[in-house]
């Protein structure tokens, strides 16, 4: 009799967490539903008063594409893609070199260097933004196109203060394969290059993507790096002037569109790498 | 090998066994050479066989006197005063137009001035460089061991002094866009540049005035200061807590033995982190708006009067209660895939153990999971609780500080230190007071983070898992 109701409490528990847990997933899919949903409403404007559009379109997208006369988003889509690669190639060479020299060599500025980028962290991320700007501005970086190389330096110049999750992953790589390779004459480079790197794929695939993917959705730093250069927007400045109360009733759905086109790319990603993820940080965690 | 070989071997290991030498003992000890190097960067080297290395040594040198006289004096000048002449306009009789003459811009002066500075820093550490490795190839050159070439030199960048190579551009960037424009930034809170008082051009060192100004309660900017700072800490415990303990009472039922297609629901969640977070929180911006789809859904459902509509982001309460909720919603799938990896390393034995002695679910939770998990993951609660009092997005993307209650002041009532500062030097061009407000956001960081980390288990007992 005891065994039979400590079974019912158990199956009561366990409708009672499911339906919860469906109430939470609902919650949580519910907006991203809904934009993808928007983004296929054929109905303008922001405010419908029912969740399901009434009729569905392409249009949204197509519009996107070729409207450039307000917003031109194909040049903000090029202008993004272009300081992607860029900031991407510049942030992985400083941040994996950076995160190598740490790990696997010992030399007197390595604690400092430490320490100082754990108290750079501290500081509010976009207080020298201005500072930045009125640099840039000093060497003549924020005119016309020179914008987008601006835009990749503040995108990657300070990328080697996050050198933790690859230092933490290099870390548990043995140190023992080094010593085999520089006994058979290996230098250190070579050992960076040939061996640490191929090992490290996870790591080394996870700083490509988070840097790729930082320019599509920073947007503070293109809005203050860009001001009113309209050909230099990025994608997120472009969404985001959607929304502005000028353009957000002929615009919304397009935002919408907009932001699905950008979140698939990143979801996709993200769910491959999702295992990258909880790896790296709970070894930063622990560290 | 050849005894020639071995004896080779044998100088180069002793020459290793230097070490690294310091620049006071090489300016005692060293020869003549050594010590003319000091005045004469590179000489050393030249006489020691090593011409390559002593003349770029030398080309440092000679760059940075030809920098400092043309310039570099100048800014270093100018920095005492940060510049008086005041930009005028004199009409040009032949064109027909005013022409104006050059003033001087204080700002430049000063990012000059702090930009000198820092190279002249650098400049003292090759100097030091300099001395030493005279030092040492004057050592290697008495002793008959060997120097090495500037090809060896070039070859020991991809060795053993890798580290120089690879830290090198790191170093040359945060240098250049963090380190120069902090200190760049720390300057301006010691002057009055300002919109107040008409201080854009020229401005001047005010010293401790901006933080007497911001310290003393009875001024608008000291009101708006205490209150904003209040409100920063509020957020950042209640968002850092919320979404902590919220991640974690997820992770723990989605990962119990009993709960069916966890990668579902797990999906579920983490789907919704692959959303841009600027694009989801404008879309709940809009959404929250008087007008917008929440509202008029309610309105639709009867469950407020036609023409009623909360006050997301119009009542100070309610736009507070607002933005940690969802903040909720955009942080805890990150705090859920953080905390599983987290939470499945939490020996199973110590749950058996606490089964056998009869402890509930509620009783495990508060006795093994809350202390092993407060004990692995307080650094990862600093850096969020960091990451929350800089939380800048969510807020500015949200409510952009609003609703404004009082005025006077600059400030919202969802306004962070970081939002605050973002509209006092965009916004207001108060770009001294910002600079204040930025110092003190990092102080009370500082301070807050040394003093946790360094009372929590996980520094005391380092190692201990």
């Amino acid at each position: 009799m005891k065994t039979k109701s400590a079974k019912q409490t158990r199956l009561i528990n366990n409708i009672i967490v499911h339906v919860v847990l469906a109430v939470l997933a609902f919650i949580w899919v519910f907006p991203v539903l809904w934009v993808v949903m928007t983004s296929f409403r054929a109905e303008k404007g922001s405010y419908v008063s029912t969740f399901f559009p009434k009729s569905y379109t392409l249009d949204n997208y197509i519009k996107l594409f070729t409207d450039t006369t307000l917003l031109n988003f194909p040049k903000m889509f090029m202008n993004t893609l272009i300081v992607a690669i860029f900031s991407c190639l510049l942030s992985t060479f400083l941040l994996l070199s950076v995160s190598y020299c740490l790990s696997r060599m010992r030399f007197k500025m390595r604690k400092p260097y430490m320490n100082m980028a754990m108290v750079l962290g501290l500081f509010p991320g976009f207080m020298s933004m201005i500072a930045v700007y009125f640099i840039l501005k000093a060497v003549g970086l924020t005119e016309g196109n020179l914008i987008r190389v601006a835009l990749v330096l503040c995108y990657s110049g300070g990328a080697a203060i996050g050198f933790q999750v690859a230092k933490g992953f290099f870390d548990t790589t043995p140190y023992a394969i080094d010593e085999a390779a520089m006994l058979d004459g290996c230098t250190r480079w070579q050992i960076f290059t040939k061996i640490t790197l191929p090992l490290s794929k996870p790591i080394v695939i996870y700083t490509i993507l988070t840097s790729f993917i930082n320019p599509w959705v920073d947007f503070i730093f293109a809005k203050v790096i860009c001001r009113a250069n309209a050909d230099q927007y990025t994608v997120a400045i472009g969404l985001w002037r959607m929304l502005e109360k000028e353009y957000i009733d002929n615009w919304y759905t397009c935002f919408a569109a907009g932001a699905v086109l950008i979140s698939i790319p990143i979801a996709l990603l993200f769910l491959k790498l999702q295992k990258y993820y909880v790896n790296g940080t709970n070894g930063a965690v622990k560290g | 090998m050849t005894s020639t070989q071995l004896s080779i071997h044998a100088a180069r290991v002793q020459r290793d066994r230097l070490g690294s030498l310091g620049v006071v003992q090489a300016l005692r000890d060293g020869g003549v050479e050594t010590k003319a190097s000091a005045f004469v960067m590179g000489l050393g080297n030249i006489v020691h066989r090593q011409a390559v290395k002593g003349v770029l040594f030398l080309a440092a040198e000679i760059a940075y006197i030809i920098f400092m006289v043309r310039s570099g004096f100048h800014n270093l000048a100018m920095l005492v005063s940060l510049g008086s002449v005041q930009q005028e306009e004199i009409w040009n009789e032949e064109l027909q137009v005013y022409l104006y003459t050059k003033g001087d811009q204080s700002i430049l002066l000063l990012l000059y001035g702090v930009a000198t500075i820092l190279v002249t820093i650098v400049m003292f550490w090759i100097w030091r460089g300099t001395v030493k490795s005279a030092f040492k190839a004057e050592l290697c050159d008495k002793n008959g061991w060997p120097v090495n070439t500037f090809s060896q030199d070039l070859h020991g960048l991809l060795d053993e002094n890798l580290y120089r190579l690879l830290m090198t551009p790191s170093m040359f960037f945060i240098g250049v866009l963090t380190i120069l424009p902090l200190i760049f930034m720390i300057c301006m809170a010691f002057t009055n540049y300002s919109k107040i008082g008409d201080h854009l051009v020229l401005f001047d060192w005010v010293g401790l005035e901006n933080f007497a100004t911001l310290f003393d309660g009875g001024s608008v900017l000291g009101g708006t200061f205490w209150s904003v700072l209040a409100w920063t800490l509020v957020w950042a415990f209640f968002a850092t807590f919320t979404n902590y303990f919220a991640g974690m009472v997820l992770a723990i039922v989605i990962n119990r033995k009993d709960t069916k297609i966890k990668g579902f629901w797990r999906f579920c969640f983490v789907i919704s982190c692959a959303v841009p977070m600027f694009v989801s929180l404008l879309i709940m911006r809009t959404m929250l708006q008087p007008e917008g789809a929440v509202n008029v859904l309610l309105r639709n459902m009867g469950l407020i009067a036609s023409d009623a509509s909360l006050p997301f982001f119009t009542n100070a309460t309610w736009a507070r209660v607002t933005v940690i909720i969802i903040n909720i919603w955009v942080g805890v799938p990150y705090t859920l895939l953080q905390l599983t990896g987290v939470l499945q390393n939490i020996p199973g034995d110590l749950y058996e153990a606490a089964d056998l002695d009869g402890a509930n679910k509620v009783q495990q939770f508060f006795k093994i999971t809350l202390p092993y998990m407060l004990y692995v993951t307080t650094p990862y609660l600093i850096a969020t609780f960091t990451g929350n009092v800089n939380n800048f997005n969510v807020i500015y993307l949200l409510s952009e500080g609003q609703p404004v209650v009082d005025l006077s002041s600059t400030a919202g009532a969802t306004d962070l230190l970081v939002t605050w500062l973002y509209k006092l030097t965009i916004d207001k061009q108060y770009y001294n007071i910002g600079a204040v407000v930025g110092i003190l956001t990092f102080i009370i960081l500082a301070i807050g983070s040394l003093l946790t980390y360094r009372n929590s288990k996980s520094y005391k007992e380092e190692g201990g898992f």
